[in-house]
C-alpha cells in the first residue's frame, strides 16, 4: 500500500501547493483590486483611523475644527463648533472627499505629509493612532463673527472677505447662504451623500464660496481699476484732473447712449476726477476705457490680478475683464459692466493693493501649521502678488478713495475717529431686476491694516439696494471689528 | 511476537524518542500564542489584555498535561503532532479572542478554551484507553452503524436542529453539537476495516477499458451506498461541504486499498455526476457554483440569498490584509459575516497577511505530513489505511474550506479544523490527533530486540 499512499500524499502536497498560491495570488496581486473595491469598507475605517489634526484661528486660541475620540469602529470624528459661520472656508471631511481647507491641508492634518514622515513612523512603532498636524488660520474670529452676522441678520446672500493689505492674511471670509459642515462629516456614506444632495440641490446654492468660486459683474467698483490706469497712463493727472462728464455718453455703432446711474447729471458736465468717483459717475469712466482702449485695461487688469485665478489656499474662479469686442463694449466694462466678471476676492485685491502702496500681496488663510510634538512645521511668509499701480498713483487713489466715504458715495462707511477708504457699486445683474451691490475698501487710510471687500448678491436686498446703502454699512462693522481685535 | 507469514514487516531503524525536543517546540508553540494575545491587545487598545496569563497559562497547562499523557502512554509517538495541533488551536484561540472583542455575535474566546479542554481531555482519554488501535479493526461495523447513525440524527425531529440553513445540528441540553464531524472518525474508521477486509475482491479487475481495468459491476456497490449517502446528507441536510468531504475520503482510502486507478475515475465521474444533478435540482447548490465563477458581480454581490457577500467580505479582508496583514487586533473582522466559523481563514489573513496564511497553511501541511508517514511507517494494512484516511481527510478538509474561503474552488460550509469556534469539531479532531499518535507510537516503536541470541527458545523485550 506504501505507493498508493505515496500517491495520496502527493495529491496532499498539490492541494496544499494549489491553496498557497492562491492565497499569494490573493494577497498580492489581487490585493488592490479588494483593498480599493468601493465595497470594501476598510478605505472607509481608514480614514477615521487618524487622529486628525485641529484647525484654529487667532494663533491657536479659537477652535474651528476637532477631531473626537468616540472609541469606536469610526474611531476619530469630525466636528466643527461654528460650522456655519466656518463652512466654506473649512470645507469638510466626509466619508469619500473633503473640500476646502480639509482639502487644501489634507496631508498635514492627516499626517501623510513628508515633513510629517518621522512622526508618523514612530506612531507605527509604538502602536499609537497616527497623529496629524493642526493647521492654524489667518482668520479673525470676532470679526469673522461680525461679518457672519451682518450678512444673515437681514438674510441676505453674498460674500465678505477682508485681510491685511501689508501681508495678505485674509481675515474674514463669511459666504451666505452657509451650511452646517457637521452633517457632512458623520461617519455615513448613505446620510453624508442624501445631506450633501440636498444641499447641492438647493437653488441657493448653500455649497458655494461666494467669495472665491463665483465671479459677478463689479459695478462701479471696478472705476478704480479704470481711475489707475488713467493715472498711471499720464503721470501729469491727479485727483483735481478735470474731466468731461456728460449726462449720457454716445456710444459709437449703437443707437442707445450709456447713462449716470439713475440717469442722473454728474455737476457740470465738467467735474474733477475726485468728483467724478466721490459721485460714482459713469460718463466720464467710460470715456476713459474708450481712450485708453482695450489693450491697456487689460494689462492694468491684468497687474491686480485678473485674467488668471487668484494663487490662494482654496480653489478661486478667473475674473476677467472680458473679450476685446466693440468700443460700446469697453465702455461698459469700464464701469465694470458687460462681461466684466469679478470674484469678491478679486475685488478685495483691488482695494488691498492701492491700501499697500500699489503693491498686491498674495492672499493666504494659513498662518502656521503645528506638528503634534508642538513643533511648528511651516509657517506663512507673505509674499508679493503684484506691482498693480506705482507708489504715487496708490497715493492718488488712496486720496479720492477717502473722499468717497467722506463725501460720496459712501458715507455710511465712515468709522469715527478712523480714515475710511472706499468705494461702492452697484452692478446689473444680467436680467434681473435687483442689481448687486458692493464695497470695496480699507482702513485706517493712512496706515491701513485691513481691506475689505462686501458683496451681497442681486435680488437678496430688494430692488432698491446699492452699494452705498446696502454693502457699505456691513463694511463699516467689519472694518471695526478688525481693527479693534488688535 | 513473531512475525506472522504475509504481512511484511519492513527492517526499523532504531528511532528516538524525542521528548526533549517535543516539550521545547511545545513551549515554542505556546510562547507564539501568548505573544498573538498580547499582539492583539496591545493592538486594540495599546494594553496587554488581561485575559493573557489566563489564557496563556490555561492552553500551556492543559497542553502540559497531554504531554505527559502521551509521554506516559505513547512515549514513542511523533514528537511533532502534538507542538503543530497546540499551535493552530492556540491561533485558532487568539482570532476567536480577537473577533469576540469586535462584539461579533457567536464568538466566545471562554467557550473555545473549555472545548480545547474537553479536547485535551478527549485526546489523553483516547491514549489511554485505546492501547493499541488494532482494537478498532473489530468494531469496524459497529463503528460504521454507528457513523451512519451519527449522520441521520440531525433529521431526527426535536432532536435535530437547522442552522444557517444547514440541518447539521442535534441539541442536548443548552449544547448544540455537530454530530457529522464525529460520523466523520467513525466512518473512516469503518471505511479502514471494510477496506482491508475487502480489498482483495475490491481489486480484482473485471472489464478493460482503454487503459483503464475497470473493476467488476457487482463491487461496485460499496461505492454507490456511500455515493448515495453523500447525495442524501447534500440534499436532506444540504451539507454540502461533508458531503464532499466523506466521498472524497471513501474514494482515496479505496485508492489507496485497492491500488486500482480506475476507482478514482470512478468516484469522479460519480461525484460530477451527483454534483450536476444537484446543480440542476436544488437552486442553493447552483448558487454557490454562479457564486464561485463571478464572486464580484454587484448583481450576485447583493443577492440577499446565496449571494456573494460573505465571500466577497473574506476576500476584501484577504485583500486589505496583504502581504504582512494588519497585525493582529487592527483588521475588521467584524464585515466578514461568521468570521469565527466557517471564514476564520479569511479573518486571519487580513491580521496576519499572506505571510501567516502560509505560516499556517505550512503547520497544516506538517501534521497531514506526519500523519502520512505514520501511514507509511505502520506496519499492519488496517493501520495503513486509517492513518492514510485520517491524514487524508484532514488535509480534504483543509483543502475545501480553505479553498472555499478564497474561491479557490465553490464554497461549502465547513469547520477549519482547531480554529474554526465549535466544541465538536475541535473533539473530533483532537481524537483524530490521539489516533494519529497512537498509531505513530506503534509505527516508530522499535520492533522487538531479541535479548538472547541462541538457541530456539526466544525471549523478547518490548
Amino acid at each position: 500500500m506504501n505507493g498508493t499512499l505515496k500517491r495520496a500524499a502527493i495529491a496532499c502536497l498539490v492541494m496544499f501547493g494549489l491553496l498557497m498560491a492562491n492565497v499569494n495570488y490573493l494577497g498580492a496581486v489581487k490585493a488592490d483590486d479588494y483593498r480599493n473595491d468601493s465595497r470594501n469598507k476598510r478605505a472607509f475605517f481608514a480614514r477615521y483611523s487618524v487622529d486628525r489634526g485641529w484647525i484654529t484661528a487667532d494663533d491657536g486660541k479659537t477652535t474651528l475644527a476637532k477631531t473626537v475620540d468616540t472609541k469606536s469602529e469610526f474611531r476619530f470624528e469630525r466636528e466643527y463648533p461654528d460650522g456655519k459661520m466656518y463652512a466654506h472656508v473649512l470645507g469638510f471631511f466626509a466619508p469619500e472627499s473633503s473640500r476646502g481647507i480639509e482639502a487644501a491641508a489634507g496631508k498635514y492634518l492627516d499626517g501623510s505629509h513628508p515633513d510629517l514622515l518621522v512622526r508618523r513612523a514612530i506612531d507605527f512603532i509604538s502602536n499609537e493612532p497616527p497623529k496629524g498636524a493642526s493647521v492654524d488660520l489667518t482668520l479673525v474670529s470676532r470679526a469673522q463673527k461680525v461679518a457672519y452676522d451682518q450678512l444673515r441678520a437681514s438674510g441676505k446672500r453674498g460674500a465678505i472677505v477682508a485681510m491685511n493689505p501689508k501681508t495678505g492674511a485674509v481675515q474674514v471670509m463669511v459666504s451666505l447662504p452657509t451650511y452646517d459642515p457637521n452633517t457632512l462629516a458623520l461617519p455615513n456614506k448613505g446620510k453624508v451623500a442624501d445631506a450633501y444632495n440636498k444641499l447641492d440641490a438647493d437653488e441657493q446654492h448653500p455649497l458655494l464660496n461666494r467669495a472665491t468660486e463665483r465671479t459677478y459683474p463689479p459695478g462701479s467698483t471696478f472705476k478704480v481699476v479704470t481711475a489707475a490706469e488713467f493715472l498711471e497712463d499720464d503721470p501729469s493727472r491727479g485727483p483735481e484732473t478735470m474731466v468731461a462728464a456728460p449726462q449720457v455718453l454716445d456710444l459709437p455703432q449703437t443707437t442707445v447712449g450709456l447713462p449716470n446711474y439713475g440717469g442722473a447729471a454728474c455737476g457740470g458736465g465738467q467735474v474733477t476726477l475726485r468728483y467724478a468717483l466721490e459721485r460714482s459717475c459713469n460718463t466720464p469712466f467710460a470715456k476713459f476705457g474708450m481712450e485708453l482702449g482695450w489693450d491697456k485695461m487689460r494689462e492694468q487688469a491684468a497687474k491686480f490680478g485678473m485674467g488668471e485665478p487668484v494663487p490662494f489656499t482654496l480653489p478661486v474662479a478667473k475674473s476677467d475683464i472680458g473679450p476685446e469686442e466693440e468700443l460700446a463694449a469697453l465702455a461698459q466694462l469700464s464701469i465694470g459692466q458687460r462681461n466684466n466678471q469679478m470674484t469678491p476676492l478679486q475685488m478685495l485685491l483691488v482695494a488691498a493693493g492701492i491700501a499697500n502702496g500699489g503693491t498686491v500681496m498674495k492672499p493666504y488663510l494659513i498662518n502656521k501649521v503645528v506638528g503634534p510634538d508642538g513643533g511648528v512645521l511651516d509657517e506663512a511668509s507673505p509674499d508679493e502678488l503684484s506691482e498693480a499701480v506705482s507708489a504715487d498713483v496708490a497715493d492718488k487713489l488712496k486720496q479720492m478713495m477717502v473722499s468717497v466715504v467722506q463725501a460720496g458715495t459712501a458715507t455710511s462707511a465712515q468709522i469715527p475717529g478712523v480714515s475710511v477708504a472706499g468705494k461702492t457699486g452697484t452692478a446689473e445683474a444680467g436680467d434681473a431686476p435687483a442689481p448687486h451691490a458692493w464695497f470695496i475698501g480699507f482702513a485706517p487710510a493712512d496706515d491701513p491694516e485691513v481691506a475689505v471687500c462686501v458683496f451681497i448678491e442681486s435680488g437678496s436686498a430688494g430692488n432698491e439696494a446699492t452699494g452705498g446703502h446696502t454693502a457699505a454699512p456691513i463694511a463699516r462693522e467689519v472694518l471695526q471689528a478688525v481693527l479693534q481685535s488688535k | 511476537m513473531t512475525a506472522t507469514p504475509g504481512v511484511e514487516v519492513a527492517p526499523v531503524p532504531m528511532t528516538a524518542k524525542r521528548r526533549g525536543a517535543q516539550l521545547f517546540m511545545l513551549a515554542f508553540a505556546i510562547v507564539i500564542v501568548m505573544g498573538a494575545y498580547a499582539s492583539v491587545g496591545l493592538g486594540i487598545n495599546g494594553q496587554i489584555p488581561a485575559g493573557m496569563l489566563t489564557y496563556g497559562l490555561g492552553l500551556g497547562g492543559l497542553m502540559l498535561a497531554a504531554y505527559l499523557v502521551l509521554a506516559r502512554f505513547a512515549p514513542w509517538a511523533d514528537p511533532l503532532l502534538l507542538p503543530l495541533v497546540t499551535l493552530v488551536n492556540g491561533i485558532g484561540l487568539v482570532m476567536i479572542y480577537r473577533i469576540e472583542q469586535t462584539g461579533q455575535g457567536g464568538a466566545s474566546a471562554t467557550n473555545q478554551l473549555m472545548w480545547t479542554a474537553l479536547g485535551v481531555v478527549m485526546f489523553s482519554a483516547t491514549l489511554i484507553v485505546l492501547k493499541d488501535h488494532r482494537a478498532l479493526q473489530r468494531l469496524t461495523y459497529t463503528l460504521g452503524f454507528v457513523g451512519l447513525g451519527l449522520l441521520v440524527l440531525p433529521l431526527v425531529p426535536f432532536i435535530g436542529k437547522e442552522i444557517n440553513g444547514a440541518r447539521i445540528w442535534i441539541g442536548i441540553g443548552g449544547f448544540s453539537i455537530q454530530p457529522s464531524e464525529f460520523a466523520k472518525l467513525a466512518l473512516v474508521v469503518f471505511f479502514a476495516g471494510y477496506l482491508v477486509a475487502k480489498r482483495d475482491v475490491l481489486a480484482l479487475a473485471g472489464r478493460r477499458l482503454l487503459f483503464i481495468d475497470l473493476p467488476r459491476a457487482r463491487d461496485l456497490g460499496p461505492v454507490l451506498i456511500t455515493w448515495g449517502f453523500s447525495l442524501a446528507v447534500l440534499i436532506l441536510q444540504k451539507d454540502l461541504g461533508s458531503s464532499l468531504l466523506l466521498f472524497g475520503t471513501f474514494i482515496v482510502m479505496l485508492y489507496v486499498a485497492t491500488q486500482r486507478t480506475s476507482w478514482v475515475l470512478i468516484g469522479v465521474l460519480l461525484f460530477l455526476g451527483g454534483a450536476i444533478l444537484a446543480g440542476q435540482i436544488f437552486d442553493h447548490v447552483a448558487a454557490r457554483f454562479e457564486v464561485f465563477l463571478n464572486p464580484e458581480s454587484p448583481e450576485l454581490y447583493d443577492r440577499e440569498l446565496g449571494g456573494s457577500y460573505q465571500l466577497m467580505q473574506g476576500l476584501f479582508a484577504l485583500g486589505s490584509g496583504g502581504i504582512l496583514g494588519t497585525g493582529l487586533g487592527e483588521g475588521h473582522p467584524k464585515e466578514i459575516p461568521l468570521s469565527f466559523s466557517d471564514f476564520i481563514f479569511a479573518a486571519t489573513g487580513e491580521e496576519l497577511g499572506l505571510t501567516g496564511l502560509m505560516a499556517l497553511l505550512m503547520v497544516y501541511a506538517l501534521i497531514v505530513e506526519r500523519g502520512l508517514r505514520t501511514a507509511i511507517a505502520a506496519r499492519d494494512p488496517f493501520s495503513k489505511l486509517l492513518a492514510g484516511g485520517l491524514s487524508f481527510i484532514l488535509a480534504w478538509q483543509v483543502f475545501i474550506i480553505v479553498g472555499g474561503v478564497t474561491n479557490l474552488i465553490p464554497l461549502t460550509g465547513l469547520v477549519t479544523p482547531f480554529m474554526s469556534a465549535g466544541g465538536s469539531a475541535l473533539l473530533a479532531n483532537w481524537i483524530l490527533i490521539a489516533l494519529l499518535v497512537r498509531m505513530s507510537d506503534a509505527a516508530r516503536r522499535p520492533p522487538p530486540q531479541a535479548i538472547q541470541d541462541e538457541g530456539l527458545t526466544q525471549v523478547f523485550q518490548r
